[in-house]
């Protein structure tokens, strides 16, 4: 099956990756239940036992309810009405860059997505010999495409690799880690995504392992009718160190497409994992109509004393977003951190946070979160801050600050604080308010454009998050940040 | 009073299948309240389904617990503080009028049984309950320009009652009015007041509430006020007594430059569970809310802040603050705190904080240091973190009330 | 340079400048003085398009162009700059990133080339050389935790890159101590050219014994009620707006 060749008009919405790549697709029919659970198993070659736990998710699936506590609306989701597996048609799996489809190349060289190795990601000045390198893994619909550096990786013993290989390749630590922190039935999108998960990627970072590069993986959904329910899995042994990147787009369509991922991390011993989103789905036209209903479980383990697990987003893009990355704070001295920009326009809805659950003594968490309302969008912050009695000695602190852009938008700040440790110390400090006009004349008066004045103060905003995202990665930020608020001003 | 022995909300619904005939005001009123409380249940108590207004409280135990009448209210009478100025006394919510001084511009609900238009029997189940019940209660109207003075009215439980008064509070415009509503009692009682709080134009209204129940009972009050352009609601609850027990506070800025204080204060021990849930709703410009909620929670107590700020479209130029803090005094004490801010104005300024910890060890040892003994040094701190919340209160006489009330609750967690 | 006829402005509906006629030749400093509540912090804010201001009447031309028909960030481009009284703080924005945005952004106007960062940073750190401030200023948000002080170096900092025709100072000089007063006025001596221009609005005879200025005018209820050379704000020093004012009635 062929998917349609027409490459819409991006230029008009501002959106700039909501081109459509033609390629020849291998595509289940609509549809979820067992068969389909089957097939999406058996194209991936997988063992008995990843099926099971496949057809075990799907039996709790059923048996559970959409969460409604979110401030989102949608209408309902015919979940019959999808395709479950999409990928590009292939002869055997492309074993190096040379077999991948030239579409598909081509496509990612378009989005600025290195996939020669040493290639650099886009939207960076040229330095070739000062630019660290980034290993990517470029998932498209459901399948992995392609995945860079793996050999240079794995001379140092650092696992990077499309999951479905490592469900095959490296069943053991699969099977040891897959669901361990977010179990099947934790929630309904966790739970349709353990029973339909495509692919996504899968990373073992050895013990005293420090990543020799960036990694990261690119997220494209292109197909039509279509979900993506990717699925990462990363592990770093004791004293390791790995930096991790996401990017994610998706043609401009219509309709609404669906977009479940489950991410677990866990972090042993004095390891640290940092994981940097730029979520950029399409969101939708000015009018609402299409876009993506991101709905996203995120969740990592501290499980080791001293250990670190620090998430950076920078979202503006989906319809919808629903996503809490969080961690679970076990080990003595554990540290979690979520640092967070959200950004809505037009007729987005964003509802996402963090949860930090702290458990062992003197762990610590901060959150920093700042949202940013434009247009007619809703944009809300919910976290959970969870101090059990074991955690002796911990503490948080977390600063919220909304900013709102015109007097048609919403900006709502949602925490949960629940403390059962008295030697904990929680605080909490929230903010709204909006770009000053004497800030605005003032930038003005030394010369900048009203626009360039309020990207310059959106971007003064977002500082604490944007300076703990890689360099390449903070770049491309503040450029998506001056595009996605383009025209809400004034 | 007729004995129902069925317990949880069919105990409360057979009840006013009973009464209904002979229960003052609108039949329709109390018929919708009662549809909505059949729906609804008690939260917690009769049905699995997780309210997000009720995440942190469960009434189980009042669903469980049998109420059937009452008993003397001798006892608790002698604990009422003393305070000169004119009192309404209610015992299991009703009106003793020879225990009761003369108030102008009142009317007990029983004779003039007005529901008004500001609760949500609809929305909230205990002001459905009440709803269904209610059937007596003050009701005070101060006239335009008045200033009314200090008014107490006082609640007694007793036995195993069950009972729902009504109140209501109407400041016309430019009126000034201090209430100080004191609960007390002996026994395992449920008092579940409903109280619709009108404030008009430049009026001003006070609010205090000592809350000292019996150690057994169960308290859940709840408490509408709208406020008209340039009025003021002050209002402040000292949370002592009862078992698990919830203050809801539902405030509306209505007009231009009006402005509303919510601030209060909770002092547990033992398995206390106390709830403070506040939402203030900004629908006029140039509005002011502050709110500081303090708890201070000892034994296996369990305090709740539920507080949210709203603020509409048209709400341009609000000034919001909410703080609430918690000082956990033992490791079996637990707080839950859900500060929220609900905002669709862009002109705005907004801000809450929380803050959840022990008493500072630093400033303990400054004080021991000094020669202050730990128990005082402590009782000290805590008065201390208690200030900001009172400084509310000044009338002198309610505020020196409050810190007797306050100190005599030190001095028992310290025995 | 500067040419004002019979400005007339108001905010809301409260007017404040009530018929300004005030010529400022190239090359020359002029200072602006008076009490307090006499509309000299509106002039600077209705020359370089404050929102809040409307203009009810009279013209502003600046070089030969209609200077009240042009947004503020136009204005800027074209040479205007005021020193705010308060310099307001940019959280978050950091001091050469905002210097460097605006200096582009006046450059393209011009047709020229913007700067990159490091060609900016030479020039930005020979200026702070120049005016004795710490090399950090740069780093640091826009005037942000600054001191007073500071914010009103910074400000001469940014007039400084941004070289100006026509520089604006309202009260520039306000709680400078006399070697940050000395600062500001050699920041605009330097300036000093046939083709620069400065308005210094100020209370005090303190800053004009540094920036000696070619006219000095009173400003009183939205009109200037006199004007004279150097020495009458001398005069003024001495004795007050008092006798001004009432000759003037």
């Amino acid at each position: 099956m062929s998917a349609t060749a027409e490459i819409l008009d991006s230029v008009q919405s501002g959106y700039k990756w909501g081109f459509e790549t033609d390629i020849e697709m291998d595509l289940a029919p609509k549809g979820l239940n067992e068969d389909i659970i089957r097939l999406i198993s058996s194209r991936k070659d997988e063992p008995a036992w990843m099926l099971e736990y496949r057809l075990k998710a799907f039996t709790a699936w059923k048996q559970m309810a959409e969460p409604e506590w979110a401030r989102v609306t949608h209408p309902p989701i015919d979940y019959q009405d999808l395709h479950y597996y999409a990928a590009p048609k292939k002869k055997a799996g492309p074993k190096s860059l040379d077999e991948v489809d030239p579409e598909l190349l081509k496509m990612y060289e378009k989005l600025g997505i290195p996939l020669k190795e040493r290639a650099i990601l886009a939207g960076v000045e040229p330095d070739p010999n000062e630019r660290p390198q980034i290993a990517v893994d470029a998932v498209f619909d459901s399948v992995s495409v392609a995945t860079t550096f793996r050999e240079t990786l794995s001379k140092v013993g650092v696992i990077f690799c499309p999951i479905s290989e490592a469900v095959r390749d490296h069943p053991d630590l699969v099977k040891q880690y897959l669901g361990s922190v977010v179990p099947v039935a934790d929630n309904y999108f966790s739970a349709l995504n353990a029973a339909v998960f495509t692919d996504g990627s899968f990373v073992y970072i050895p013990k005293g392992v420090r990543c020799p590069m960036e990694l990261s993986t690119y997220f494209r959904i292109n197909a039509r009718n279509t979900g993506q329910f990717e699925r990462t899995l990363i592990i770093a042994e004791a004293g390791a160190h790995v930096s991790y990147l996401e990017g994610c787009t998706a043609p401009q369509r219509d309709e609404n497409q669906l977009h479940a991922a489950v991410v677990e991390l866990i972090a042993m011993d004095d390891a640290t994992i940092k994981y940097s989103t730029v979520q950029n789905w399409y969101p939708g036209d000015a009018d609402g109509k299409g876009g993506i209903y991101n709905f996203v479980t995120k969740r990592g383990a501290c499980r080791g004393e001293r250990s670190k697990i620090s998430w950076t987003q920078v979202e503006t893009g989906s319809a919808i977003t629903w996503k809490y990355p969080s961690c679970v704070l076990i080990g003595e001295d554990s540290v979690g951190e979520f640092y967070s920009v959200a950004v809505t326009t037009n007729h987005q809805q964003a509802d996402t946070g963090t949860k930090m659950i702290h458990i062992g003594k003197g762990s610590r968490s901060t959150i920093v979160s700042k949202g940013i309302s434009a247009g007619r969008s809703n944009n809300t912050y919910r976290g959970l801050v969870r101090i059990l009695p074991s955690a002796a000695g911990a503490r948080n602190h977390t600063q919220c600050d909304s900013l709102l852009i015109g007097d048609e938008c919403g900006a709502h700040t949602v925490p949960y604080i629940e403390s059962r440790n008295p030697s904990a110390k929680v605080e909490h400090e929230a903010t709204t308010s909006k770009i000053a006009e004497d800030q605005l004349f003032y930038c003005r008066q030394r010369g900048l454009s009203e626009e360039d004045a309020v990207n310059l103060i959106v971007n003064g905003f977002c500082k604490e998050v944007l300076k703990e995202l890689p360099m390449e990665f903070a770049v491309e930020a503040q450029k998506l940040l001056a595009v996605s608020l383009e025209g809400s001003v004034g | 009073m007729s004995v129902v022995t069925q317990t949880g909300a069919a105990g409360f619904l057979a009840r006013y299948e009973a009464l209904k005939d002979r229960l003052p005001g609108d039949a329709a009123v109390r018929a919708a309240a009662a549809e909505s409380f059949r729906v609804a249940g008690l939260p917690g108590g009769t049905s699995a389904r997780r309210i997000e207004a009720w995440k942190y409280t469960s009434l189980r135990p009042v669903a469980e617990a049998v109420f059937q009448g009452s008993a003397s209210a001798a006892g608790a009478m002698a604990a009422l503080p003393k305070m000169n100025a004119p009192r309404l006394v209610f015992v299991d919510g009703k009106l003793q009028a020879h225990l009761s001084d003369m108030v102008p511009g009142f009317k007990s609900f029983a004779d003039q049984a007005v529901f008004g238009g500001l609760a949500r029997p609809d929305r909230d189940p205990l002001v459905a309950l009440n709803t269904m019940l209610a059937d007596d209660g003050a009701c005070l109207r101060v006239p335009a320009g008045v200033d009314a003075g200090v008014i107490q009215i006082v609640s007694i439980g007793t036995g195993t009652a069950a009972f729902h008064p009504r109140h209501v509070l109407k400041l016309e415009a430019g009126s000034t009015l201090v209430v100080l509503e004191t609960a007390i009692g002996e026994g395992n009682y449920l008092h579940n007041p409903v109280t619709e709080i009108s404030i008009g134009s430049g009026a001003h209204l006070t609010h205090v509430r000592l809350q000292d129940e019996a150690a057994a009972a169960f308290h859940l009050s709840t408490i509408y006020a709208e406020i008209a352009d340039g009025g003021t609601y002050d209002g402040f609850s000292l949370v002592l007594g009862g078992r698990v027990t919830r203050t809801e506070i539902h405030v509306r800025l209505m007009g231009p430059k009006a402005a509303a204080h919510m601030n209060g204060a909770q002092l547990l021990s033992g398995a206390q569970h106390a709830d403070f849930t506040s939402v203030v709703r900004h629908d006029a410009p140039h509005c002011n809310s502050r709110q500081t909620v303090k708890n201070v929670l000892g034994g296996k107590s369990r305090g709740v802040f539920q507080g949210r700020i709203e603020v509409a479209r048209q709400a341009q130029k609000t000034d919001g603050y909410q703080m609430n803090q918690a000082l956990l005094l033992s490791p079996d004490a637990e707080i839950d705190s859900k500060p929220e801010l609900e905002i669709f104005a862009d002109d705005v300024k907004c801000s809450h904080g929380a803050t959840v910890g022990e008493l500072d060890a630093e400033q303990l040892f400054y004080l021991r240091s000094r020669g202050v003994p730990d128990s005082e040094a402590r009782a000290l701190l805590v008065r201390a973190f208690l200030v900001e919340a009172l400084d509310l209160v000044t009338n002198e006489t309610i505020r020196s009330i409050l810190e007797q009330r306050v100190d005599a609750w030190w001095e028992r967690q310290a025995a | 340079m500067l040419e004002i006829r019979g400005l007339t402005a108001s905010i809301g509906e409260k007017p404040i400048l009530k018929g300004i006629d005030l010529v400022v030749p190239d090359g020359e400093v002029h200072a602006i003085m008076g009490p307090n509540g006499s509309g000299k912090s509106t002039l600077g804010y209705v020359l370089s398009g404050r929102d809040d201001y409307t203009v009810t009447g009279g013209s502003v031309t600046f070089n030969g162009i209609d200077l009240l028909d042009m947004e503020p960030e136009a204005r800027a481009a074209a040479g205007v700059f005021l020193a705010f009284q308060a310099p307001i703080e940019l959280p978050g924005v950091n001091n050469a990133n905002f210097l460097r945005t605006a200096l582009n952004a006046i450059r393209r106007a011009h047709g020229e080339s913007e700067l990159d960062a490091i060609q900016f940073l030479k020039l930005a750190r020979a200026e702070t050389k120049r005016l004795a401030m710490p090399d950090d200023m740069l780093k640091r948000n826009v005037n942000v935790g600054f001191s007073g002080g500071e914010k009103k170096r910074n400000e001469v900092l940014q007039m400084a890159l941004l070289r100006p025709k026509l520089a604006i100072l309202d009260e520039t000089d306000s709680g400078l101590d006399i070697d940050a007063l000395k600062i500001v006025a050699d920041g605009v001596n330097a300036l000093r050219s046939p083709t620069f221009s400065a308005l210094v609005v100020t209370h005090h005879q303190r800053l004009l014994d540094h920036l000696v200025p070619n006219r000095v005018h009173v400003l009183a209820h939205g009109r200037i009620i006199r004007s004279g050379g150097p020495e009458l704000a001398k005069e003024l020093e001495k004795s007050g707006y008092a006798d001004v004012l009432a000759a003037a009635a």
